[in-house]
């Protein structure tokens, strides 16, 4: 088995065995190596610094569900970076929210989107929601010697369901447990004041610009509250990310949407900082 | 034990040669044609499940004849190069030449190795670009050769008749309507010049549209817009408008 197909020129036998419609599985018969979780780790003493994403949020709606993170990711107590991007789409109909070290993160995304699309393509047809999102709980049980060593991913991962026609949201702790959450959860650093303030704003039959609405208030309150999480930025013009999935598919909200809510809500908070009050009774 | 009769080299390979020629032509044809917008397969394929044409990246597609067997494994085996290209480098760096090399080597290795039978496929490797003069087909027959094709091709059972019956007709600038009536009428025509008549469900059809606003540029065109895109007189403006009004609900339903 060649690893370089140019030097052959012949596509190897693993590219013409007949048998799994995984690109994980091709990966790691074929080049182990490029398996994220595949890498031997070096003993570290204590914790490895580097570049940390915070809060993702994500909420059901009657249509569909929001999924949504602020732009901040931190190393230690410096903001690393003010714009990172941490809300990608998975494929069509799903999406894929990541909190934890952003540089193995990322790198699992791409390789989630590519493991979906490669079933799709060898298959002809596309896998089960429920099908995602257990390739993304072995993606995320692969990397939990580098979890061990402070290098954990937990991502938050929302869907259309196209068979129950209906908006679903799974959450994942760092050994890869999977658990379906119903209408709304968060995850990450600010995620335990974000869930506070879903808990007050959640309605199950509300548009999807108010999820969305509800979305960033969470962020806001976690922004207040978690120094790792980042509000909206309106000098820099930097905004939450805010995507939805519906029946028509994966729609991420133009910066002119975020920034018109973002405005809106921040007006209101210029008034009450604590943000919209619940009945108490 | 028995000496084997000796056989030259040029009798084996011819037989070789042969043998996978026969092979290809019983089976129905493909034909694949540039238009305006991009490129269009058509396949004249019963089976709704096993594919004669499909996607392998974002703007590269693969159609076939032959064994399916051994074609299936070949586009598998080019699904796995692209990705695991794509994945190491980049998505650009994803090209249909690439592919066509790796696969006329690997058609040409087996054609040429004694201890495995020759493979009885014949495929085209083609891909979009971002004009018409960007686009590039690929065919690569049995033995591993790759031939560079422009404005339309045909392979499979009478594909010469087929060919030289596209190469008369074919312009550029095609509407898809258009292109796509004429490999059907193509298709239509078998080996004694007589005519059959294709329907919409005896059809694959799928093109490689650069106009798509994914960066997937494949889609399979189906049912209701196939036949509207197929009907006779429909040449113009309003098959093609349907055509992209049904786009988005198309392309969801898509595989």
């Amino acid at each position: 088995m060649e690893a370089n197909t140019r030097s052959t020129g012949r596509l190897p036998a693993a590219f013409l065995t007949p048998g799994s419609s995984s690109f994980m599985d091709f990966l790691g018969d074929h080049s182990p190596e490029l398996l994220p979780g595949n890498r031997p780790l070096p003993p570290v003493q204590g914790a490895i610094e580097a570049p940390h994403g915070t809060t993702i949020v994500a909420v059901t709606f009657s249509g569909g569900v929001v999924l949504a993170g602020d732009r901040r990711a931190t190393m230690g107590n410096v903001i690393a970076q003010r714009d990172i991007e941490k809300v990608f789409p998975a494929d069509e109909f799903s999406a894929v929210g990541i909190a934890g070290t952003a540089g193995i993160a990322v790198e699992m995304v791409k390789l989630f989107q590519l493991e979906l699309e490669h079933f799709e393509k060898v298959e002809g047809t596309v896998l089960s929601l429920e099908g995602k999102a257990n390739r993304l709980s072995t993606m995320i049980r692969g990397n939990l010697g580098m979890a061990m060593q402070g290098l954990a991913v937990v991502p938050l991962f929302a869907g259309w369901d196209v068979d129950r026609e209906k908006g679903r949201i799974f959450s994942y702790d760092v050994t890869g447990g999977r658990s379906e959450e119903r209408g709304f959860a968060a995850t990450g650093s600010g995620s335990m004041f974000a869930r506070g303030a879903l808990k007050k704003l959640y309605r199950e039959d509300s548009t999807e610009e108010q999820a969305a609405t509800a979305v960033l208030q969470a962020l806001y309150d976690a922004a207040d509250d978690d120094s790792a999480t980042g509000g909206p930025d309106l000098a820099r013009r930097i905004y939450p990310i805010i995507t939805s999935l519906t029946e028509d598919g994966f729609k991420r909200f133009s910066e002119d949407e975020v920034s018109e809510l973002a405005r809106a809500i921040h007006e209101r908070r210029l008034e009450e900082p604590d943000g919209p009050r619940a009945a108490l009774l | 034990m028995t000496t084997p009769f000796y056989v030259s080299p040029q009798q084996a390979m011819a037989d070789r040669a042969e043998y996978a020629r026969k092979g290809i032509a019983r089976g129905r044809s493909v034909v694949v044609l540039q238009y305006a917008d991009g490129i269009v397969f058509v396949a004249e394929n019963p089976s709704r499940a096993l594919h004669k044409v499909s996607e392998i990246y974002d703007r590269i597609a693969f159609a076939a004849v032959g064994k399916y067997n051994e074609f299936e494994n070949l586009r598998i085996g080019g699904v796995r190069y692209a990705d695991l290209r794509g994945y190491t480098y980049d998505r650009e760096d994803v090209t249909a030449r690439g592919l066509a090399n790796v696969y006329a080597q690997t058609l040409g290795t087996i054609f040429s190795s004694a201890a495995e039978k020759p493979y009885e496929v014949e495929l085209i490797v083609a891909e979009v670009g971002e004009g018409p003069e960007d686009d590039q087909i690929y065919r690569l027959p049995h033995d591993g050769s790759i031939v560079d094709e422009h404005g339309s091709v045909a392979v499979g059972g009478n594909a010469d008749q087929i060919s030289s019956y596209l190469d008369q007709r074919h312009r550029d600038g095609m509407t898809l309507a258009e292109a796509l009536k004429l490999a059907v009428d193509s298709l239509s025509r078998d080996n004694n010049g007589g005519e059959r008549s294709l329907t919409a469900e005896q059809l694959e059809v799928a093109v490689l549209d650069r106009t798509r606003p994914q960066k997937r540029k494949f889609k399979r065109v189906l049912g209701g817009q196939l036949s509207r895109l197929l009907e006779p007189g429909e040449g113009g403006a309003d098959a093609e408008a349907s055509a992209e009004s049904s786009e988005e609900s198309s392309s969801e339903s898509e595989d």
